[in-house]
């Protein structure tokens, strides 16, 4: 898959038609749309940011060139590249995915083997279809039982990070399973798998199941009539053995998983919506240094409560939280209430099919009349490489992936990760909130 | 393509863990079509902020080409923008404890050697640099050593990227390209390359 931030750079550096003389081999299994960099208020053309437009150009083009199908503005099809491809159902168990943005481990949701790489590797993607990598480790992260009313998806990919680090999964994928994964929908097993990468793990990955079957059918590139037969025959025998060795094993009640929320600059720095941020004492030796970081960057003090702290922007969308579900879950909150004095807070859809599902349900409209902004589908202020940014030391609630430093679009704006439903919340009552008051 | 088993150059420490794509390339620096220039804007908010305390600003560490960082370096978003930034600034090879997945595959099809190395090794590497930032370190790929003046200490590096810096195949892309005929049979016995035309 292509999107708008690496594809560009492989044909002005030479690598396509030029030096090296590499042609796609497989434009016919080679999809591309644009998220990064597309504004999300006015998308007319050309784009107010001469960059952003020449980047378009250039994907546009190529595209052309090379037939490779691209979903560009207006086409209906257009939005967030983790979000698109499932929703058009090029996502599939068993496929091996391969797009240069680190969230492609979303893929995995549905038993697929989905990787980000970089440039030069999206390079070799597209000129062999291939991949050289060494062979990962398996962890099985197993979360048994029903979450808690007000504990979402999100919340157990951050309480999962939390509790096995940054690090954790370095040289493994994180296979996802129990009875917990097994009773989400699959956008809930979406978001837990986008931020599989946030763990350290190259991928996440969820075993096909019914729901993945369910979810796929009558889907425009969904196998249809006697293949898709043979399609769900193939797909039932991916699964893990009932017997598969694991290299790692870890498991987790969801009972015990509260609305969870980072304090920090990694997205390791999690708490609790009820807890306070750690002390020295409370860290090991090795976070203690980081820890000191955040409190400087964040402007927090170690041992307050995180439940209480003003906001001032709230952000809705993004590959881990912009859909359709996140969007149902946030409106709950935020109907026939109003955003706080003093926020912004906008929503912004992660295509332009789950911004039409939306509006045919009138959540737009809740949204509006609750004081939020209803914005054109794209990446945002995630990264921010759109207009959409914090402003100096703005403190974000934002359903995102990512905390670090300057991520939001300003050097020293702050980022708070939390469920779309939380980031609600927090717009309507100005500060961070636990939801499950509000529910 | 050539082959790398050793390098040799002046050093700058990087000291802290988990330090991220974002921090090494801000995402505003990404709307480009060209790696070109990025050099120039590696770290640039941290530098900003420490108004040129930064290692890549001081000028004992300029023309340095090791690079000693600690846990997790790289992690984060997949932007190659991270090591092409980090090489155009002018090193060539990373000495770190450990280093985030995405970041080490771009290194290599960068010819950028990344070896681990434990904590104290680290350190001691940072420190006897910090002391002397003339002091040439020099990383060996066949031997698995960092050595600088008498201090030599073991390094990690997987078995396959090694393999491939010493035998000069680190760039992966022309032998995946010379399998095209093998590729497309596997291609035609994967169930649904054949019920999922995605065509434009």
């Amino acid at each position: 898959m292509g999107h708008s931030r690496s594809s560009p750079l492989l044909w002005s550096e030479g690598v396509f038609d030029g030096d090296r003389g590499l042609k796609v081999l497989f434009p016919d299994r080679t999809v591309a749309t644009v998220d990064h960099i597309v504004p999300t208020t006015s998308q007319a053309r050309p784009f107010v940011d001469p960059l952003a437009e020449e980047m378009m150009q250039e994907l546009e083009k190529n595209c052309k060139e090379n037939n490779i199908r691209f979903y560009n503005i207006g086409s209906g099809g257009q939005g967030i590249v983790h979000v698109i491809a499932p929703e058009q159902g090029l996502t599939q168990p068993g496929m091996t995915i391969a797009c240069g943005d680190s969230h492609t481990s979303t893929h995995g949701a549905f038993g697929a083997i989905a990787f980000g790489i970089g440039t030069s590797q999206v390079r070799d993607v597209l000129a062999s279809q291939t991949l050289a990598l060494a062979k990962l480790k398996v962890r099985r992260i197993e979360v048994n039982g029903t979450l808690p009313t007000g504990v979402y998806a999100k919340d157990v990919i951050l309480h999962i990070i939390r509790t096995l680090g940054v690090t954790g999964g370095v040289g493994y994928a994180y296979e996802f399973a129990g009875t917990t994964f097994e009773q989400m929908s699959m956008e809930e097993r979406m978001t837990v798998c986008n931020m599989a990468i946030e763990g350290g793990a190259r991928c996440g990955y969820v075993n096909p199941d019914q729901v993945t079957y369910d979810y796929l059918k009558d889907r425009n590139f969904a196998p249809k009539g006697a293949d898709w037969d043979k399609a769900i025959d193939w797909w039932n025998s991916l699964r893990s053995d009932a017997d598969a060795e694991y290299d790692n094993v870890v498991k987790f009640n969801a009972a015990e998983i509260p609305p969870t929320i980072t304090w920090g600059i990694t997205p390791g720095q999690g708490i609790g919506v009820n807890q306070t941020v750690p002390t020295q004492e409370e860290l090991s030796d090795e976070d203690r240094a980081l820890a000191q970081e955040a409190y400087t960057y964040m402007s927090l003090q170690p041992g307050q409560p995180i439940q209480g702290t003003a906001i001032d922007v709230c952000f809705i969308g993004s590959c881990t939280n912009g859909r359709l579900s996140d969007l149902r879950e946030a409106a709950k909150i935020a109907k026939g209430r109003y955003v706080a004095e003093g926020i912004k807070a906008f929503v912004v859809p992660g295509s332009e099919q789950v911004k039409q599902q939306a509006e045919a349900e009138g959540l737009d409209k809740i949204f509006e009349a609750a004081g939020f902004e209803w914005r054109e589908p794209g990446c945002s202020m995630c990264l921010a490489m759109n207009p959409d940014k914090l402003v100096g030391n703005q403190i974000s609630a934002s359903s995102s992936n990512r905390n670090f430093k300057g991520r939001q679009g300003s050097a020293s704006g702050r980022t708070l990760l939390m469920s779309p439903a939380m980031v609600a919340a927090a717009a309507v009552t100005g500060k961070v909130t636990d939801v499950r008051e509000l529910l | 393509m050539s082959q790398i088993q050793t390098h040799s150059g002046r050093a700058v420490p990087l000291i802290g863990n988990d330090i991220d794509t974002d921090r090494i390339i801000p995402a505003r620096f990404l709307k480009c079509v060209t790696f070109d220039g990025l050099g120039a804007q590696v770290f640039a908010d941290d530098r900003t902020q420490m108004q040129g305390q930064h290692p890549f600003d001081l000028p004992q560490y300029q023309g340095a080409t090791v690079l000693i960082a600690n846990r997790n370096f790289g992690c984060g978003s997949s932007r190659e923008h991270a090591p092409q930034a980090i090489s155009k600034w002018g090193i060539r090879a990373i000495v770190g404890e450990s280093f985030a997945e995405i970041f080490f595959g771009n290194c290599v099809a960068l010819g950028i050697p990344c070896v681990t190395a434990d904590p104290a090794v680290v350190t001691e590497l940072q420190q006897r640099v910090a002391a002397n930032p003339q002091a040439v370190v020099t990383v060996d790929l066949e031997a698995m050593e960092v050595r600088v003046d008498d201090f030599v200490a073991p390094v990690q590096m997987g078995a396959g990227p090694r393999s491939m810096f010493l035998s000069g195949t680190w760039d992966a892309c022309g032998q995946l390209v010379a399998q095209a005929d093998r590729i497309r049979q596997t291609a035609a016995n994967l169930p649904y390359v054949g019920w999922s035309p995605i065509a434009s």
